[in-house]
C-alpha cells in the first residue's frame, strides 16, 4: 500500500487552526441558510432562542438543539429540503424499516462534495486508478453504491457495479475473471463471498484481490481479521450514512488506526445519549454531525445514534482529521434484558472465541412466564471434525454458554442450526425481539 | 495571509455586518458577491481601516489589524481599490501613481518608485500613454485602472477592490479583468468585491455569497457558478457555464 498518497492533500493536511476557521466560515452560512430556508430549523432555533449572530465558535454549536430522525421522518418526503426541488438533481432515501423512509436531495454540488469524499476515502485505504474495483453494494434508491462509484471513477480506478443483487457464485466469477483487485461491499457480504470462496473451492491466491473497503454495518475487530484471512486482503473500514451524505463521511487510512472523518464537510461531536450533554474527549457517546457544505439536505447536530467515540490525536499518515473509532453499537440497537444492557457485537465477540463457531448468528428474545429469556442461535461450521457426535456439540453448547455468561453476565440458551440457514439474517434481521409481539 | 472572524460593523445605529467570518490564502484571488446594500463596501472599509468595527477580529498575516490607521494597514501591504474610483481628478495621471507610494516614501529611494512606475506601466499600457493627461479626463475604464495601478504603487500583498466594474463598459470590464487576473497570475492575493458576479466568479479562486450583512454561501467558484441560488439571484437566467 502507498504510504504518502493523499487525494486532495491541501485539504487532508490542513493545519487545524485553518481547518477551524473554514469550519466556523461554513457553519455559520449553513445555519444562515437553514434558518432561512427549512421551515423546521427556523421553528426550532426561534423555540430554543437561537440567536444565529451569536454563534462565534464552534464550541456554541451546543446551544443549538439536534435534529433527530424523528424530526426527518415527520419532513417527509421534501420538507426538510434547503432548496426547491428544482435545483436537487438526484433523490435517495432511507429503506424506512423502522418508520417512514427519510428522502435525501442532492443538488450538483452536493453530488460533486460526494464524489470527493468517497474519492479520498477510497485513496486512502490504498485504490489507484491501476485497482479494478467491484463495488457489490445496492444501487437502488439507497445511496450505497453511488457514492463509491462516482469516487472510483474520479481517481481512474475501473469500477464494475456489480451491485449486491447478483448471486455470490456470479460475484465470485466476475471477480476472478476480471481481475477485481478491490472489493467494495459490506462485511457481512464478505464474509459470504469468502463462504463462496470456499465452497466453489476457489482458492483466494487465484483471485488478483488485494483491497476490501467494507462498512455500512457495524463489525467487530476479528470479524476483520477473519475477512482477511479467508480473502487475503487488507481491509478497511468506512462509514456513511444516507441522511448525512451516503458513505464518504469516514474512512481509514492505510494505518487503520480509526476513521479519518472529511471535517471540511462535516462537524462531529460526541454525546452521552442519555443526558445529550458533550462527553470527555476521546470517551464513548453517540456520534452527532452537522453538515457544513451540503445545499440540498443540510443537517443540525444530527444525532446518528452510532456508538463510538473519536480521537485528536494527530495520525501518522499527516491527515489532521480526526479519527472516529469503529463504530460499536447503535443506541437502539442497545438490548434491554433483565434489566441490563448489551449490544449484539458483543455476541459476535464471543463466537469468535470459540472454535467451530461461523459468524452468522441471531439473537432471539422472547418472555417466558413474566422472565425475559435469551436465545443464541449459530450456524456451525461445516469444517468440524466429527459434528455429528453428541458429545462434541454439547462440549461446545457448554463452552458458548459460559463465555457468554461471562461476557454479557446473562443466562442463553444456544442452538446450533445448519450451516447457511442464518446467512441472510445478517443486518436488521440479527435480533429478534419477540418480547412486544 | 487574510482572516476576518465574527465581523460586525455599521454607521452608528445601523449594523451593517452582522457577524462576517471570511479568509483568504496568499495567492488567492476571492470575489463577495451580493446585492445592493448587503454590506459588500463596508466590509472592506472596515478591513482597510476606514470603519471601525464594533466587535470581531481581523488577522493579516496572522496579526490583529482591526482598529489600526488606515495607513498603518496600507504600510502592512493591504491596499484598497475603492468603489467609483476617485482618482484626484485635476491631477495627472503620474501624478496620482506618484501619490499611491507615499506610504513607503519616507526613507525610500525616488528609484524604487521609479521602478513601480515602470511596473504599472508595463500593466496598464494605457496609462504609460495618457502619463501627462489630467486624470479627470480620463474614461470610466481608464480611471479604473488608474485607481488599480495607483493602489499598486504601495505594493500591497493583498489588493482589494470594491466594484471594478461598476460605471465600466462592458468591453472595457471584460478588459480591466483581463488585467486582474494577470495581476494574480503574477501572485497577487485578491478581495474583490462585485455586483457582476459572473465576470468575479470568472476570474476569483473562491468567492462568498453575502446577503443582508449574513455570508449565506461559501464555495469554490465553479461552486457557487453552479448554486441555483446564484443563478437566479446574480448570474441572470439565461447563464450559462462557458464550460460546459
Amino acid at each position: 500500500m502507498s504510504q504518502e498518497t493523499l487525494h486532495s492533500p491541501q485539504v487532508e493536511k490542513l493545519h487545524r487552526d485553518e481547518l477551524e476557521q473554514l469550519q466556523i466560515e461554513r457553519l455559520q452560512s449553513t445555519l444562515n441558510r437553514v434558518y432561512r430556508n427549512v421551515a423546521h430549523y427556523h421553528a426550532a432555533f426561534d423555540a430554543h432562542h437561537v440567536n444565529l449572530e451569536k454563534l462565534k465558535d464552534l464550541r456554541a454549536l451546543r446551544e443549538l438543539p439536534f435534529t433527530t430522525k424523528e424530526d426527518l421522518r415527520r419532513g417527509y418526503p421534501y420538507d426538510m429540503f434547503a432548496v426547491p426541488l428544482r435545483d436537487i438533481v438526484r433523490i435517495h432515501s432511507t429503506t424506512g424499516t423502522t418508520g417512514k423512509p427519510i428522502v435525501v436531495g442532492y443538488t450538483r454540488n452536493d453530488l460533486r462534495n460526494w464524489t470527493e469524499c468517497t474519492a479520498r476515502l477510497l485513496v486512502a485505504a490504498g485504490i489507484t486508478e491501476h485497482d479494478v474495483v467491484q463495488i457489490a453494494l445496492d444501487y437502488t434508491i439507497f445511496a450505497g453504491g453511488f457514492g463509491f462509484q462516482q469516487g472510483a471513477e474520479q481517481i481512474g480506478a475501473s469500477v464494475i457495479p456489480t451491485s449486491s443483487t447478483m448471486s455470490v457464485e456470479k460475484q465470485i466469477a466476475i471477480m476472478k475473471d476480471f481481475k477485481t483487485t478491490a472489493l467494495v461491499t459490506t462485511p457481512a457480504y464478505a464474509v459470504n463471498i469468502a463462504a463462496g470462496l470456499e465452497e466453489m473451492q476457489v482458492h483466494p491466491e487465484r483471485l488478483h484481490l488485494r483491497l476490501g473497503l467494507f462498512g455500512g454495518e457495524q463489525w467487530s475487530e476479528r470479524l476483520r481479521q477473519r475477512i482477511e484471512e479467508r480473502l487475503h486482503i487488507l481491509s478497511t473500514d468506512i462509514y456513511g450514512l444516507t441522511e448525512i451524505m451516503g458513505p464518504g463521511v469516514a474512512g481509514e487510512c492505510h494505518l487503520r488506526k480509526g476513521l479519518h472523518i472529511n471535517e471540511d464537510h462535516f462537524i462531529v461531536e460526541v454525546i452521552n445519549p442519555k443526558t445529550l450533554e458533550p462527553i470527555g474527549v476521546g470517551e464513548v457517546g453517540e456520534l452527532v454531525f452537522t453538515t457544513i457544505t451540503k445545499e440540498g439536505f443540510p443537517l443540525i447536530r444530527y444525532r446518528t445514534g452510532d456508538i463510538t467515540s473519536v480521537s485528536p490525536e494527530p495520525c501518522p499518515c499527516g491527515r489532521t482529521f480526526v479519527r472516529m473509532a469503529s463504530v460499536t453499537g447503535r443506541t437502539d440497537d442497545l438490548i434491554l434484558f433483565q434489566g441490563m444492557g448489551f449490544f449484539p457485537s458483543q455476541v459476535e465477540e464471543v463466537l469468535f472465541e470459540v472454535e467451530g463457531m461461523s459468524p452468522h448468528y441471531q439473537i432471539v428474545i422472547d418472555r417466558e412466564g413474566g422472565v425475559d429469556v435469551l436465545e443464541i442461535k449459530v450456524e456451525v461450521l461445516e469444517q468440524i471434525p466429527s459434528l455429528d457426535e453428541l458429545k462434541t456439540l454439547e462440549t461446545l453448547r457448554r463452552q458458548l454458554r459460559k463465555q457468554i455468561k461471562a461476557a454479557l453476565n446473562v443466562e442463553a440458551k444456544v442452538t446450533f442450526v445448519e450451516p447457511k440457514s442464518l446467512r441472510q439474517a445478517a443486518g436488521k434481521g440479527r435480533v429478534v425481539d419477540r418480547r412486544t409481539e | 495571509m487574510l482572516r476576518v472572524l465574527n465581523l460586525e460593523a455599521g454607521y452608528g445605529a445601523l449594523r451593517v455586518l452582522k457577524g462576517i467570518s471570511l479568509h483568504v490564502s496568499g495567492g488567492e484571488a476571492v470575489a463577495m458577491i451580493g446585492a445592493n446594500g448587503a454590506g459588500k463596501t463596508t466590509l472592506l472599509k472596515t478591513i482597510a481601516g476606514i470603519l471601525r468595527p464594533s466587535s470581531g477580529t481581523i488577522l493579516f498575516d496572522k496579526r490583529e489589524i482591526h482598529g489600526l490607521a488606515a495607513e498603518t494597514i496600507v504600510e502592512l501591504g493591504c491596499a484598497l481599490v475603492p468603489e467609483g474610483r476617485h482618482v484626484f481628478s485635476t491631477m495627472t495621471v503620474r501624478e496620482n501613481l506618484i501619490l499611491g507610494a507615499y506610504s513607503r516614501r519616507r526613507g525610500e529611494k525616488a528609484a524604487d518608485v521609479a521602478a513601480r512606475l515602470k511596473d504599472v506601466y508595463r500593466i496598464f499600457e494605457i496609462l504609460k500613454e495618457r502619463e501627462n493627461q489630467i486624470a479627470g479626463t480620463l474614461s470610466g475604464g481608464e480611471q479604473q485602472m488608474l485607481a488599480i495601478g495607483r493602489a499598486l504603487m504601495s505594493k500591497p500583498r493583498l489588493l482589494m477592490m470594491d466594484e471594478p466594474s461598476l460605471g465600466v463598459a462592458p468591453l472595457v470590464t471584460k478588459e480591466l479583468y483581463t488585467t486582474i487576473s494577470c495581476l494574480k497570475d503574477g501572485g497577487m492575493t485578491i478581495l474583490l468585491v462585485e455586483q457582476n458576479a459572473r465576470a468575479a466568479l470568472a476570474m476569483a479562486d473562491r468567492g462568498y455569497v453575502v446577503e443582508t450583512g449574513h455570508i449565506v454561501l461559501e464555495g469554490t467558484s465553479r461552486e457557487l457558478s453552479d448554486n441555483r441560488e446564484v443563478q437566479r439571484a446574480y448570474l441572470g437566467k439565461e447563464y450559462r457555464t462557458i464550460d460546459e
